[in-house]
């Protein structure tokens, strides 16, 4: 029968995952629904017990979040408006039960192509904090998700943390489902923009579900960087400038050219009610 | 370091509990199996749908995702702590559970949302329960009650006389409420085995055992297996004999993918444990293309009816309008996958399971395992929702035979992927029509054909391509008319019944070429449809002539809706936008009971010496709410109050037959058997007290009173020796409606009563992603007369919620959607307001004039939705569902 251990200090998770080869978990809504059985198998590190793990906390130059925070703890957050989009992914994110167990740490490291924290951690530049007993260290996400539901993490590390470089500017998530709540993405998007003077001094653009691994969109954030804050932006945002950087599939919700054409879309949308906001502000 | 079973320590419901647990275990095992809290449900096992919620210190988790160690040192809360709270008070004044496989899950979720934001908005409490799923409710009545928990005034009981046509709470709604209903899953008596299924992976497929023996010997306790060769009688079952062609266990091949093969049983803690994957078969896979060899070119049976020169009629016509329709496989998604348990009562086998049809579930296995019916005893559980798949035989051989073949009692519990791979489906189907009118817009004739997949396995595939030629038409005079059905095999899953046993899918091509027909016609949708409108006298396509036909009056009710929606969709569209806005109408007629096939009902009712009210009630109640309904005609025709009744209900060795619960026949048929029993048991009452027909009775203390204006004559029921029942004064009716068999153009009068109805559908389309929001339906439906308009109106609301499914969501694709995240059924956010308008055109046949109503209510909505979009942005959707990215590329092509 597997071992399960769930520690109080990382100290002692570190310990037992440099000795013990294990599935490292916290909320396990994409463990259990991977298997049919009564139990988890396999050797399991529940990093729940770790209370350090959890929450987020503010430094002069970042902002952290806890490995073992879950998506309803950044809901109730009181976090900047660049940090909206991330709010507004969360209470899409299943539903209130997945969102009281699941972690977005966790839903990094599960990496699926659909997973709802990512384009919004892309286009809040974020960092991922590992640990191992051998160490510490930070990797870009962009360097961090490899491929489909694959990561760099070694099988002796842990997530500890996402660190999100002290952000600026305003922001709009978007996703496209078939259905209302419990769904899984056709396609999402994650904008941020940051202005000065009525215009667009940096752009954070990010898609997902519309590739292997979410991206950033550098050609279309380039495109905006400079442009004016009004309802003029979405005519950057055209449908061959932005499906340079995607490479979406066919699948049971939505065909590839589809996907494209919605991320375009939710793309416009999501400058538009930008602009709305930032020039509504101004006013 | 912790071990892999370690002392847990927790509290349920403020009790402490210490117990020896794998930490790793699901918590909603834990509660269920290891603390036998068994009103925590569990419905997928991925967090899909939410029947297992339970509050953690407050904070609502699906428990099936929780692993047992993460509780330890908190509080859980579930069900069976809730005690009697005004929200469950507020859940059954508002018929808000029907099956109640949901309720724990959104009573936990409501009283979590109650806690934070006493009084919540609509939107609010959508969201709270958006990860709750219910497939029978539409959700509108478990809305409704969370809004209302302030305790409000009880309603008084109907009186004597007078209980049909209230808005009774359904009579057995309270363990629905209070978790303590016992469904499939929920019944284990001790030292029960656990039973798994080993199924094929894939079809056509042969297969052959290894050493089975070694095997057993392998595993950490003692297991059996059981195989084909282990079954005693006939391993052949059907819902229909003469079609009869399933196996209960495969023998040496498989025609479907998740085929059950073999069978091993054990102690549940070492049969948990089994890994499966481990079984000594070896699959070989074959290419056949030929599904049963005695079927040539996989055709199951066509259905056929004609009536005049439809094709003549056609070339004939002012106007035509034809079109192609592909529909896909749809799955039932009942919250409770199919579970029971099996056990001997001296040389009798008692099966309790789940299931709409128990004298079929006794026949069937009987003949399976080789035993005398007398000697099989089939107790229904509480059924979590069933829609026409759980008529179809599925664990109770399976669970009969170990029980049968061991001794012991035997039980099974089936995944959520093992109950999609394996039970029915709604038949796929492509379709062509053709309907031509005169210049005036009457419909002159119409030609129907479709193939309709019917997979590995009969089942139901003949009622299918009986019933379709039969309503294809829809609620319309047609006095030419050619509508042929093939049911046609294919290794894929087997389609059997779902509600409306292929109706739903052939009313989307008569009604979307209606709104072809009437925009050539230049005709308003509305009239277009009331002009053609079935009419008393006119003679249906099979020639019969009805009374109480109720189609115009519904759309007649639907006159100032459908002008007020249209006027709505024009001014929203003003504005412009990507957002356009469309409505769509759609009608449907259905007729109640089996196609030109007996199918009696037989009630009893009778009164024991001490003075105890019973009726033996036989029509199961998977939600729709037979066990009330029932009561009220019956408490009616008697004459005394319904809260006098005992429920006797479904039990092979307990109730007569009254047949299964399909067809929209319950209230109809065993309704008119129930008040023909009443009728009976009134007239032999009246009859030992010399009184008139007008006489009032009442029943107190062991004693009938029946007075009229003039005395009071007294029947002491102790005084009358009871009969072999048991009774001092009971009736025995049987109900069987009048019909005849369908000729070689089917021709006859297939149906004794018809039900029927109209929807309008209000739409939202975003252009530019081609999303579509249902925003309203407004619902005419006659039911003749209605007997419980709370539990009626729970049906119209849960059957637009399959029908909106239908239309926008719902895409059965085996070996790929076999779980709840990819397979979408509506949740709380995706439903409509919706406005139910009851017509009562009472029927010369139906009880007291009622007709049926489950199926009927489903069949407009797909349609309606489908001319919404259409009359929205032009999209025309031929291949359902109405995803986004079709629907995108259909205005696109309406655009060009």
């Amino acid at each position: 029968m597997a071992v399960y251990y769930r520690p109080h200090t990382l100290d002692d998770a570190l310990g037992f995952l440099a000795e013990t080869p294990a599935t490292v978990t916290a909320g396990c809504t994409d463990l259990f629904p991977a298997t049919r059985r009564r139990a988890l198998e396999g050797p399991i590190l529940d990093i729940t017990g770790i209370s350090a793990l959890r929450g987020i906390t503010k430094a002069p130059d970042h902002i952290r979040i806890g490995a073992n925070t879950r998506w309803s703890d950044i809901i109730r957050a009181d976090l900047q408006p660049a940090f909206d989009m991330l709010k507004q992914a969360a209470v899409e994110v299943g539903s209130v039960q997945i969102q009281n167990a699941g972690t977005l740490a966790g839903n990094i490291c599960n990496a699926s192509p659909a997973a709802d924290g990512v384009p919004c951690l892309l286009a809040l530049n974020a960092i991922v904090e590992i640990a191992s007993a051998k160490g510490a260290r930070t990797l870009p996400l962009t360097d961090f998700i490899t491929g489909v539901r694959q990561t760099a993490l070694a099988p002796d590390e842990i997530v500890t943390a996402l660190l999100v470089p002290t952000p600026d500017g305003q922001s709009r998530f978007l996703k496209l489902g078939a259905r209302k709540y419990l769904v899984i993405s056709i396609a999402m998007v994650a904008a941020r923009l940051v202005t000065d003077s009525g215009h667009v001094t940096s752009a954070a653009v990010a898609v997902g579900a519309c590739s292997a691994v979410a991206t950033r969109l550098p050609t279309l954030e380039k495109a905006l960087t400079g442009r004016r804050i009004d309802a003029s932006l979405t005519t950057c945002a055209t449908g061959a400038l932005i499906a340079e950087d995607l490479s979406p599939i066919d699948d049971i919700r939505a065909d590839a050219a589809y996907r494209t054409h919605a991320a375009t879309q939710l793309i416009r949308r999501a400058l538009n009610d930008l602009a709305d906001q930032t020039t509504g502000a101004a006013a | 370091m912790n071990r892999p079973v370690e002392i847990l320590g927790f509290s349920v419901n403020g009790k402490p509990k210490t117990l020896p647990v794998n930490p790793s275990r699901r918590l909603s095992e834990v509660l269920r199996e290891d603390l036998n809290l068994r009103g925590t449900k569990v419905g997928c096992d991925a967090g899909d749908c939410g029947a297992c919620t339970v509050l953690v210190d407050g904070v609502p988790v699906c428990a099936c995702l929780t692993p047992a160690a993460q509780v330890a040192g908190c509080d859980v809360s579930t069900v069976e702590g809730l005690g009697n709270t005004a929200l469950q008070q507020s859940f059954l004044r508002h018929g808000a559970a029907q099956c109640g496989i949901c309720i724990p899950g959104m009573l936990m979720a409501a009283t979590a949302l109650l806690a934070e934001n006493p009084k919540p908005t609509r939107l609010e409490a959508e969201e709270a329960l958006g990860g709750v799923l219910c497939r029978c409710t539409g959700y509108a009545k478990i809305i409704d009650a969370v809004l209302d928990t302030q305790p409000g005034a009880t309603p008084a009981a109907p009186l004597p006389g007078q209980a049909v046509g209230s808005r009774l709470e359904r009579l057995d709604g309270v363990p629905k409420v209070m978790g303590t209903e016992v469904f499939g899953a929920d019944y284990a008596p001790e030292k029960t085995l656990l039973v798994r299924a080993l199924r094929a992976p894939d079809a056509p497929m042969t297969f052959t055992f290894g050493d089975i023996v070694a095997w057993c010997e392998q595993q950490a306790g003692a297991v059996q297996v059981f195989t084909a060769a282990d079954i005693p009688g006939e391993n052949r079952f059907g819902t229909i004999p003469a079609f009869a062609d399933q196996p209960a266990l495969a023998d040496s091949h498989t025609r479907l993918r998740g085929e059950a093969v073999a069978l091993v049983a054990g102690d549940p803690t070492v049969v948990e444990m089994l890994n499966l994957e481990s079984f000594p078969v070896t699959w070989v896979k074959t290419d056949d293309t030929t599904v049963h060899a005695n079927r040539p070119d996989n055709i199951l049976i066509t259905g056929r009816v004609c009536r005049g020169d439809a094709e003549a009629a056609l070339a004939r016509a002012s106007h035509v309008a034809e079109t192609h329709i592909e529909t896909p496989y749809i799955e039932h998604a009942y919250i409770e996958p199919e579970a029971g348990v099996a056990w001997m009562e001296g040389d009798t086998l008692v099966i309790q399971a789940c299931t709409q049809a128990p004298i079929m579930d006794r026949d069937e296995t009987a003949k399976i395992l080789g035993l005398p019916t007398e000697r099989l005893r089939i107790i229904p559980a509480a059924t979590g929702g069933g829609f026409g798949s759980k008529l179809d035989v599925s664990l109770q051989p399976l669970i009969g035979l170990v029980a049968l073949k061991t001794g012991r009692p035997a039980r099974m519990i089936y995944n959520r992927a093992e109950s999609m791979a394996s039970t029915t489906k709604r038949h796929p189907a492509k379709m062509t029509g053709r309907i031509g009118t005169d210049a005036s817009g009457y419909v002159t004739g119409m030609v129907f054909d479709g193939d309709f997949n019917t997979g590995a396995y009969a089942s139901w595939g003949p009622t299918v391509a009986g019933r379709v030629p039969v309503h294809a038409s829809g609620p319309y005079f047609m006095p030419h008319y050619h509508a042929e059905a093939r049911a046609i095999h294919s290794f894929q899953p087997s389609s059997g019944a779902f509600r409306g046993f292929g109706v739903p899918q052939a009313a989307i091509v008569q009604e979307t070429l209606f709104d072809d027909l009437a925009e050539k016609t230049g005709i308003d949708r509305l009239e277009f449809r009331r002009i053609n409108a079935l009419r008393d006298g006119q003679s249906t396509v099979c020639g019969q002539q009805l009374g109480g036909i109720g189609i115009s009056a519904c759309l007649e009710a639907l006159h100032s809706p459908w002008h007020k929606a249209l006027k709505r969709v024009a001014e929203k569209n003003i504005s412009g936008g990507p957002i356009r806005h469309g409505a769509g109408l759609a009608s449907c007629w259905y007729g109640c009971g089996n196609t030109g096939l007996p199918n009696p009902s037989t009630i009893r009712v009778g009164i024991t010496t001490e003075g105890q009210l019973c009726l033996h009630q036989g029509a199961t109640d998977i939600g729709q709410g037979a066990n009330t309904v029932i009561t009220q005609i019956c408490a009616d025709a008697v004459g005394l109050p319904v809260d006098q009744f005992t429920l006797i209900s479904p039990d092979t060795a307990l109730t007569p037959d009254c047949g299964k619960t399909s067809a929209s026949r319950q209230t109809f048929v065993t309704g008119k058997a129930a008040l023909r029993a009443g009728q009976a048991l009134r007239a032999k009452i009246l009859g030992l007290s010399n009184m008139g027909p007008d006489a009032h009775v009442s029943l107190g203390n062991g004693v009938l009173t029946v007075t009229d204006g003039k005395g009071a004559r007294h029947i002491d029921l102790s005084d009358i020796a009871p009969d072999p029942n048991g009774y001092a004064i009971a009736a025995e009716e049987t109900y069987d409606p009048p019909t005849s068999p369908l000729d070689e153009n089917g021709q006859g009068a297939p149906y004794a009563v018809y039900g029927y109805g109209a929807q309008i559908a209000e739409v939202a389309v975003d252009t530019e992603l081609g999303t579509v929001r249902v925003t309203r339906i407004t619902a005419a439906h006659d039911l003749g007369h209605v007997i419980n308009p709370l539990l009626a109106e729970g049906q119209v609301e849960g059957g637009i919620a399959q029908g909106l499914g239908m239309a926008l969501m719902e895409d059965y694709i085996p070996g790929r959607t076999e779980n709840l995240h990819d397979y979408l059924i509506p949740t709380t956010g995706d439903m409509p307001e919706i406005k139910t308008l009851f017509i009562e055109v009472p029927d010369p046949e139906g009880p007291m004039g009622a007709k049926g109503l489950g199926e009927h209510v489903l069949i407009p909505t797909a349609p309606a939705i489908l001319n919404a979009i259409r009359h929205a942005c032009g999209a025309r959707i031929t291949r359902l569902p109405a995803l986004p990215h079709r629907v995108l590329a259909a205005i696109r092509e309406a655009t060009k």
